[in-house]
């Protein structure tokens, strides 16, 4: 009550400021809206498939996803980039957790060089690698139309590096914890699996959450690596092609379809998992 | 400011403490990064003492050994057999007969192929019908390939010799001392134990190995020779040139055409001049737009956070091409400016010229950046304590002094490592200008297909995928790496967030 009251007895400068907050912020949102806004009518639109200089659909109709699902090869685009970030969800999450349990927890010879060597080839531009990588991954068969399982490796392999987040979690757990269990005659792998995995839980499915999504997002490695096969296109690489001079015309709408297709699931479940999202890029941004 | 004694600084309130040490970390910058530049060539020494160490190493085990320990050196394991540990024993013998295998069948031809990355060319003739006939010869880039994962296999097979060695030592000491060494048993269990880290480390470090480690020196090599469009295996041979691409890159190439090193300056230019702004400009612009959400009074804090948030979300190939369409030519924007609202007659080109692509791409990186750093700096703001706000409105300060004193140092300082996780990471950032611009608009004043909103990183990509000119892809791979490198050392060695990582158990 006392509170309110002081609010309103400030000088009406306060409340200017606010009224322009308010502005601004309900401004702001606008801007960050209107591109969703304008995917989810143009996806809908039925008239003419290529770009048009109004905003609102002339008629509405479901033509788009029907064209996407019979004439194009769009769901298998989507079943990759599904099974790979299924793939990569279980694969890098592990990988990134044991690196991170090790480091922050385990005091060994050369964990230092490892830290040091790892931000060090941080460092060296990750397309860079990827062009020999390519020629590995040939040597295996593992390019264009196997490219689910070459990405899915390329993705999991070099994960390692990416573990800052989850070690800064795990420095914050207190070590006395894992003494007290040890000395009780636990062992470091149970002492992991039991002690620290249940109080990480954030963590996890913060890592498992990016582990996921990041190959829905990502079109360099997966257009080098699908390069020439069609079929073995993620959906990045697949919707992209058709906003270039020959292909747009025809397929803009389509394209707004397709990347509303994509983007309502994992927007789903990001809203979900907010929380762990929120967490992991604050903690991950102060402890560095 | 001045500096105080320990007594002084002890005698101050804490928070007081914290923006005494605040204060200081600024005042002490231009010194640390004058102690970085003595530290490189004390790393290299170090580097030298510990190669020295691992010779002298291996001189003492030779030395101190008796003669199971010796064989040891030439039969792996052979000490091992004898010593109660079989299991060690088989691991190290069977490691020992692949390599031999390895190299004796493979192995050396793969080597020797690495002097000059094949002689004969493929040969294309016509036979008696007129058709081509192509004879496959040999192909560098293959004969480079397995050179580098012989050399990676020659690597790790002398480390594991050197410990082979060192178990010997270590277990030849303990049977003196009259204790037993440690069965096969033992080893597996230690392995979910104390050397819980091998089991724990071996599957990531094998990944990064493969997937980086090797590419990474696979490319540096390629930066020595001149593999491009005109030398493509399998069809033609390239070879080694020396410092060739380099002088290419930074001066000038063997005809004295300059052309690459001028594009290579403007783009580098771009990128630093890129990197800072958009780094700066998010960091600033969403520490605003947190600092008005989080203000108290405000309602529906929620609602704003959330829509904000969401665009993190959606895929940035959905956003960022839709974005990109939006402003083009046939675009929404031009088309209801000058249709609908008539300001225009003409369409405006944002992609078109340098600058306005240029101002654009930073702009809609803006889009892109708010939300993550509105997001961290919430995080941050709720941290700051707020008596140090309440003494400083009773000292009397106006709101934007308390932001300039308070808010801004504690922000720098929290996440000094950020700012340099983002700025290189800017550097580097792909997917903003690629799906927005794709480096447009190309110009002719630039060499190997490079356009004026490309970054190295985008010009690198171009380069390989559309030009197929790795020599220079790999030259200006390692380049970035240089200059990332630079400015994280002088960073991390200024930033006081960075060090003591034990600090926070």
């Amino acid at each position: 009550m006392s509170e309110k009251k002081k609010y309103r007895s400030k000088s009406g400068r306060e409340r200017v400021t606010r009224i322009l907050i308010y502005i601004f912020l309900t401004a702001l949102c606008l801007i960050w809206l209107i591109p969703f806004i304008y995917l989810v009518f143009q996806a809908f639109r039925g008239e003419s498939r290529s770009m048009v200089t109004y905003i609102f659909p002339k008629e509405w109709s479901f033509d788009n996803f029907i064209f996407l699902s019979t004439k194009t090869p769009f769901w298998s685009w989507y079943l990759n980039t599904f099974i790979i970030a299924l793939f990569n969800a279980v694969l890098q999450s592990a990988i990134v957790l044991c690196v991170a349990y090790a480091l922050s927890r385990m005091r060994f010879k050369g964990r230092k060089f490892i830290m040091n060597l790892m931000l060090v080839l941080g460092m060296f531009p990750g397309f860079l690698s990827m062009i020999a990588t390519y020629f590995i991954l040939k040597l295996f068969g593992l390019t264009s139309e196997n490219s689910v399982p070459g990405l899915i490796i390329v993705y999991a392999a070099s994960s390692g590096m990416g573990y800052y987040i989850a070690k800064g979690f795990f420095d914050t757990i207190p070590r006395s914890l894992d003494e007290a269990a040890r000395i009780d005659g636990a062992s470091r792998a149970r002492v992991f699996f039991c002690i620290i995995m249940p109080m990480a839980k954030p963590i996890i499915i913060y890592t498992i959450m990016m582990a996921f999504m990041a190959p829905w997002g990502d079109f360099m490695y997966a257009s080098l690596i699908t390069f020439g096969h069609e079929e073995a296109y993620n959906v990045a690489v697949g919707l992209y092609k058709w906003l270039d001079k020959e292909h747009i015309s025809n397929y803009f709408t389509i394209f707004c379809a397709g990347g509303l297709l994509v983007s309502i699931p994992i927007t789903a479940l990001f809203m979900a998992l907010q929380k762990y999202y929120v967490e992991g890029v604050t903690g991950g941004a102060v402890k560095g | 400011m001045s500096r105080l004694s320990e007594l002084e600084y002890l005698g101050l309130p804490p928070m007081k403490r914290k923006l005494y040490d605040i204060g200081q970390f600024f005042v002490n910058l231009p010194l640390k990064i004058l102690n970085i530049l003595k530290q490189i060539p004390l790393g290299i020494w170090k580097g030298i003492c510990a190669v020295g160490r691992f010779f002298a190493s291996i001189g003492k085990i030779f030395a101190e050994g008796d003669w199971k320990t010796r064989i040891s050196f030439l039969i792996m394991g052979f000490g091992q057999f004898f010593r109660h540990q079989i299991g060690r024993g088989i691991i190290f013998l069977g490691m020992e007969s692949l390599f031999v295998w390895f190299m004796a069948v493979m192995g050396g031809g793969y080597l020797a192929g690495l002097g000059n990355l094949g002689e004969q060319a493929t040969i294309k003739t016509l036979n008696d019908y007129g058709l081509e006939v192509v004879t496959y010869k040999d192909n560098s880039l293959k004969i480079l390939l397995y050179g580098v994962l012989t050399i990676f296999i020659i690597a790790g097979f002398i480390w594991t010799w050197y410990i082979n060695i060192k178990q010997n030592h270590v277990a030849q000491k303990l049977i003196e001392k009259g204790v037993r060494p440690k069965s096969f048993k033992n080893d597996l269990k230690s392995l979910a134990d104390e050397q819980y880290y091998k089991t724990l480390l071996a599957v990531p470090l094998l990944g990064i190995t493969v997937f980086t480690i090797i590419p990474i020196f696979f490319m540096i090599l390629i930066a020595f020779t001149n593999y491009d469009y005109s030398h493509l295996p399998p069809d033609k041979l390239f070879g080694w040139v020396g410092w060739d691409n380099f002088r290419t890159i930074l001066a000038a190439d063997a005809s004295g055409n300059d052309k690459f090193a001028y594009t290579f300056r403007e783009i580098l230019i771009w990128t630093m001049i890129w990197a800072l702004v958009a780094t700066f400009s998010n960091y600033f612009l969403g520490m605003f737009v947190a600092m008005c959400i989080n203000r108290k009074g405000i309602k529906f804090k929620k609602v704003f956070r959330t829509v904000l948030v969401m665009t993190i979300a959606v895929p940035q190939f959905v956003s960022l091409l839709l974005v990109s369409k939006m402003f083009s030519n046939e675009g929404i924007v031009n088309g209801i400016l000058r249709e609908h609202l008539g300001w225009i007659t003409e369409n405006i080109g944002f992609w078109t010229t340098q600058d306005m692509a240029r101002i654009m791409v930073l702009a809609v990186n803006l889009w892109v950046g708010i939300p993550y750093l509105m997001l961290i700096a919430t995080g941050v703001l709720m941290n700051i304590p707020g008596d140090i706000y309440e003494s400083a409105r009773i000292d009397g300060a106006s709101g934007f002094k308390q932001f300039t004193k308070i808010t801004l140092p504690y922000m720098l300082f929290v996440t000094g490592p950020y700012l340099l996780t983002s700025f290189t990471a800017n550097i580097n950032n792909f997917n903003v200008i690629y799906l927005l611009t794709a480096g447009a608009p190309k110009t002719m004043a630039y060499e190997g297909g490079a356009g004026g909103t490309d970054l190295l990183i985008t010009w690198l990509y171009s380069l390989t995928v559309t030009n197929n000119d790795y020599k220079i892809a790999a030259v200006i791979g390692i380049l970035v790496f240089v200059v990332v490198a630079v400015i994280s050392l002088i960073v991390y060695n200024v930033s006081p967030a960075m060090k003591n990582e034990e600090d926070f158990q």
